[in-house]
């Protein structure tokens, strides 16, 4: 079986982003940027998946500009057998990124399709959704653990949900994305650093792929939520409760 | 066995809507249902739709099978005054919310009833299903919208909230979203509605397509049992970080969430050691929460905890790290070591009339 995983350079979860000063977006220029952390988690999942000999191939695809290969490249260093990049000039929205997904699905006939659940950067929670939809594929979001059963040629996915941990059984091909806690993503070892450089990036334009490009959503504004009012240290228990009790009225 | 009726109550005022459907804004809800009763989120999703426009339409589409699907179709009927039609579909393949069936469902319901908009709250269920539905409809979905500007122009959260983004969306019907409860507090209703209530019909799911349905099936949910009010809604909640230590020590903060009738919450950090289980997760990834009263028991305040609980109104943080980034956002702090300020509080706390 061979599984994709599709991966995505966003600014590094640690990092205090900025609000442009012309509204136009966060500040991305000289910025530290990494792989989205769902991705890391479902590209270890996949690794995971094919050390247990259960997949032959991992194939890692990120879209974007050409840093995108940045991406990459640490993907094939934590173990990706190969990489996809989609060269795109301009933000995608997650129905154009679920469409091209389509295509190379169409292409590359996994047996199993693996995507973080979000990206820190936009936070939508979308495209392992639409994939599914798109493919008429089952899917299992959300995944805290994912088993295998190769004879019967399906996952069995425990999801986080509102109400507690929901399981799924799916057949395969599916999809899942992936939560916090399925797995600790490993680090690229040097020697695999090295190996990774000469591992193939396969690149595709938008055009050969031929899909419909969506431009449904503008971004009107962005700014910064409005900042609190500065709060106070009290100096004991009975200050607080009191405070409570008679300034905020809470208790 | 599936209790199949239906039960045609057309009111003057659903009547009237049907002529203007063509005209004006119409919404389809997706809601949600348990125990014969919807859900207190789904309603958040009826008050955001009539934000969008005051007058319009709101259907209410529901899906399960039996009984309590029925029970919950008349309480439906009578949830909000703006809606006007419930939607029922009824078949085992609802009995649990899975993604495929439910998005097949959206997209017939969606073709023969041409809304404008189409909303669902952003929990585990709106976020599962929601955008599937969107691709099968070929539309972008505007997900985790906090606050509606027009008929399509929404404000939604980035960067784990530290920024807001305006969006616009320029694409055929339907605009689909999805809000968060706690952006769009559901009103008390007040007094009896005039007209009795929604009309009640059946969806007919005889050209629902079958490809996809079935390849996915519902094992179980494993839950715990809790008399802590639901940690979404309550009015108070009290977190624990990981500085608790143990799952022993986490019954300090239940007991005082008991003691002030809160829910309890933990940071992603606890949940990973085992203290507590996911469903506690409060941040980015999990919960949104935002209580009248926010009380952090040895939370650092790392960004992603704060994106699921800084629209809290008050917020209390103990800590023992004077330089914690929680106190940045908390309205009363106290550095100290929680270990002696809970046992202090919950002697110290007048008792919950």
């Amino acid at each position: 079986m061979k599984i994709m995983v599709a991966v995505k350079r966003v600014v590094d979860y640690a990092v205090k982003i900025r609000v442009k000063p012309d509204k136009s977006g966060v500040e991305t220029q000289n910025v530290k940027m990494s792989m989205n952390p769902f991705c890391e988690i479902a590209l270890e999942e996949a690794l995971k998946i094919k050390e247990s000999g259960l997949a032959k191939e991992v194939v890692a695809v990120s879209m974007g500009p050409s840093n995108c290969v940045d991406t990459l490249r640490t993907g094939l260093a934590m173990g990706a057998d190969r990489a996809i990049h989609v060269e795109a000039s301009r933000d995608l929205v997650p129905l154009t990124v679920a469409k091209l997904l389509k295509k190379l699905v169409e292409i590359e006939n996994p047996g199993l399709l693996i995507l973080g659940k979000q990206a820190i950067d936009d936070d939508c929670n979308q495209t392992g959704q639409m994939i599914a939809g798109l493919l008429g594929w089952p899917q299992g979001t959300f995944a805290s653990k994912v088993v295998f059963d190769k004879e019967k040629q399906v996952a069995t996915v425990d999801r986080e949900v509102d109400g507690g941990l929901e399981t799924l059984c799916l057949d395969l091909p599916a999809v899942i994305t992936t939560d916090l806690r399925l797995n600790q993503p490993r680090y690229a070892t040097l020697p695999n650093i090295m190996k990774a450089k000469s591992k193939p990036i396969k690149k595709f334009t938008l055009e050969e792929l031929n899909v419909e490009i969506k431009s449904d959503i503008e971004v009107v504004q962005v700014i910064e939520p409005p900042k609190r009012k500065a709060g106070v240290i009290l100096s004991s228990v009975d200050e607080l409760i009191d405070k409570l009790k008679n300034e905020a009225h809470v208790i | 066995m599936a209790c199949r009726f239906i039960l045609q109550n057309l009111s003057k005022r659903h009547l009237l809507h049907s002529t203007f459907a063509s005209r004006s804004a119409s919404t389809l809800i997706l809601a949600e249902h348990e125990g014969g009763s919807i859900k207190a989120q789904s309603l958040s999703a009826v008050a955001a739709a009539s934000s969008i426009n005051g007058d319009n339409p709101v259907s209410l589409l529901l899906a399960g099978s039996g009984s309590s699907l029925q029970q919950a179709a008349e309480k439906a009927a009578t949830c909000h005054p703006s809606v006007s039609q419930v939607l029922v579909a009824d078949s085992d393949k609802f009995a649990h919310p899975l993604a495929e069936p439910w998005a097949k469902l959206i997209q017939l319901v969606q073709l023969k009833g041409g809304y404008s908009h189409v909303i669902a709250t952003s929990g585990s269920f709106g976020k599962n299903i929601l955008p599937r539905a969107a691709a099968l409809l070929d539309v972008s979905p505007v997900t985790d919208v906090v606050e509606i500007n027009g008929p399509h122009q929404f404000i939604r959260p980035i960067y784990a909230g530290n920024a807001l983004c305006t969006v616009r969306y320029t694409g055929a019907n339907p605009c689909m979203l999805s809000v968060r409860s706690t952006s769009f507090p559901v009103p008390p209703i007040s007094g009896d509605l005039k007209s009795g209530g929604a009309s009640i019909s059946e969806v007919d799911l005889s050209t629902l397509d079958e490809d996809s349905i079935g390849k996915s099936r519902f094992i179980k949910l494993s839950s715990e049992e809790t008399d802590r009010p639901d940690l979404g809604s309550a009015r108070v909640v009290v977190t624990g970080g990981r500085a608790l230590k143990s799952a022993e020590n986490f019954k300090m903060i239940e007991k005082l969430a008991e003691k002030l009738g809160a829910a309890v919450g933990a940071t992603r950090a606890a949940v990973d050691a085992g203290f507590v289980p996911n469903e506690l997760q409060v941040g980015q990834t999990g919960k949104i929460v935002a209580p009248e009263l926010y009380m952090a028991f040895g939370v650092s305040g790392a960004i992603q905890h704060l994106a699921g609980m800084k629209d809290s109104k008050v917020i209390v943080a103990v800590n023992k790290d004077a330089d914690a980034p929680i106190f940045q956002v908390a309205d009363y702090g106290l550095v100290g070591d929680l270990f002696e300020v809970i046992p202090e509080l919950l002697e110290k706390l007048p008792e919950k009339k």
